[in-house]
């Protein structure tokens, strides 16, 4: 099991952004994680990765404990935050240089030359990162989450802002990688799920709605993925 | 840790920050030094570094604030901080990196007036005789105040995401643990309560190391008044995780 998650709880005064949910990844899988804005898919992700710690309950990713051994973790897990933060000062081998010596990259070089071309960022390379459009930006995001050759990927919005084209060219560069590791991806699309994972974690209100794979999901509820999505989480807005 | 450190470096050496800070420092200090009226080394007539160490620990507020400022707050503006603690890299190894890396840039500003010191030993008459035990203690002194404004500096850095309050909140409270605290010391109704107000401001120590006399207490003070403030600075990083 690579992600393992268990009454997982975060409590921001009285709000519960996220309310004892349990999920897991199984190794190799994609995963979409899907809800609307707010509903705790970005504060779920950032326990995994670290960020915070829950207020209360937990989990392990690859079996290590996400609280306890939060460091541990971070060597495993990939991951781009929402926005994707970057230097825009920096240049894109310089970034990734650096971003690889503090992941503990031993071969630092091949590290960046192996995640450049994954992302097909070659022709870009010598760049500034200030200088580029937002579809490489958002692949220097995905380079800098790929350079310790991670087992697990936690990407947040992966391909928000970007224009058609490079919302497809993404989805292939996900799709690729999704052989090899295990994938948790958040989005609000329903598109971008449907072209890309196998299951699907809906959330609302910090609460998970729906956990099941995408063909046997579609198949009881008849109808689009659309129409699923705001049919669940209509109804727990009812309640 | 080593990686961030260099990492912070080049974007000093990038940035025109650690010329700008290095030039100004020299240019400032030389001024007070050798051209204005009044007390520069010539109306003196010692050959003595004493007017640079005075004023060098204000001009040095004002240009520790200005390397600190944009250390932590940018990168919580940017959002790249949430990128940093999610690395295998614990909190404190972030900001002694962040620490060292400005102190690094400051403490070779502060050698780069070794040309001062040496000019002055030419001057000396006879040549090289100068108080070799009090320079050498006031430049000891100027470097661990600059360590002392550096981790108000990064502190200030923490608690906003905006550079301009950042180096406002570091130039004042440096300003008031430097100078206004001795200052009460001179208050004559405050009497011994002001006196022991003034042992806990930072020229009272800086004061005592120039005179060349390398005491325990002050050493244990300024370190004790870094690593405090230092500790604040992981307070306020952890303070995400409440």
């Amino acid at each position: 099991m690579s992600i393992q998650v268990i009454q997982l709880t975060k409590t921001y005064g009285k709000q519960q952004a996220v309310d004892h949910i349990d999920f897991h990844v199984a190794t190799g899988e994609i995963v979409g994680f899907l809800g609307p804005n707010g509903a705790g898919k970005s504060t779920t992700m950032k326990m995994i990765t670290g960020f915070i710690p829950p207020s209360s309950g937990g989990g392990s990713v690859c079996g290590i404990d996400m609280v306890e051994n939060s460091l541990e973790v971070r060597k495993i897990v990939g991951y781009l935050p929402e926005n994707n933060p970057l230097y825009p000062e920096m240049y894109i081998k310089e970034y990734l240089t650096f971003m690889a010596g503090l992941s503990g990259v031993s071969d630092v070089k091949k590290a960046v030359t192996d995640a450049i071309a994954l992302t097909r960022l070659g022709p870009e390379q010598h760049k500034k990162i200030g200088q580029l459009s937002k579809g490489y930006r958002q692949r220097v995001g995905l380079a800098q989450a790929l350079l310790h050759n991670p087992k697990v990927l936690i990407l947040d919005e992966p391909t928000s802002g970007l224009d058609p084209i490079q919302v497809a060219e993404m989805r292939n560069v996900i799709t690729d990688l999704g052989k090899e590791k295990t994938v948790m991806l958040s989005t609000h699309i329903m598109q971008e799920v449907e072209a890309m994972c196998e299951r699907v974690i809906m959330i609302n209100k910090g609460k998970i709605v729906a956990n099941e794979m995408l063909t046997s999901l579609k198949e009881r509820h008849k109808g689009s993925l659309e129409d699923i999505f705001k049919q669940l989480t209509h109804h727990v807005d009812l309640i | 840790m080593w990686t961030l450190y260099k990492k912070e470096i080049r974007s000093f050496l990038g940035s025109l920050i650690a010329y700008i800070v290095m030039g100004v420092y020299l240019i400032l200090t030389g001024l007070f030094l050798w051209f204005v009226d009044g007390n520069n080394v010539f109306d003196l007539g010692i050959a003595s570094l004493q007017v640079m160490f005075d004023i060098a620990p204000y001009i040095l507020i004002f240009l520790v604030s200005a390397v600190t400022m944009r250390s932590i707050s940018d990168e919580k503006r940017l959002g790249t901080l949430e990128i940093l603690t999610t690395k295998p890299i614990t909190d404190a190894a972030i900001i002694l990196s962040k620490f060292f890396a400005s102190l690094t840039l400051i403490l070779f500003a502060l050698l780069l007036t070794s040309v001062y010191a040496y000019t002055i030993s030419q001057l000396a008459n006879p040549v090289g005789n100068v108080d070799m035990g009090s320079m050498l203690g006031s430049y000891l002194g100027l470097l661990l105040l600059a360590a002392c404004y550096t981790a108000i500096g990064l502190f200030s850095s923490s608690i906003t995401d905006n550079q301009i309050v950042a180096l406002l909140t570091s130039m004042v409270i440096s300003f008031f643990f430097y100078a206004v605290l001795s200052m009460l010391g001179d208050v004559s109704w405050l009497d011994s309560i002001g006196r022991s107000l003034a042992w806990f401001g930072l020229e009272f120590h800086y004061d005592s190391i120039s005179r060349g006399v390398v005491d325990t207490r002050d050493i244990v003070f300024f370190g004790g008044f870094t690593a405090i403030f230092l500790g604040c600075t992981q307070l306020v990083f952890e303070s995400r995780k409440w």
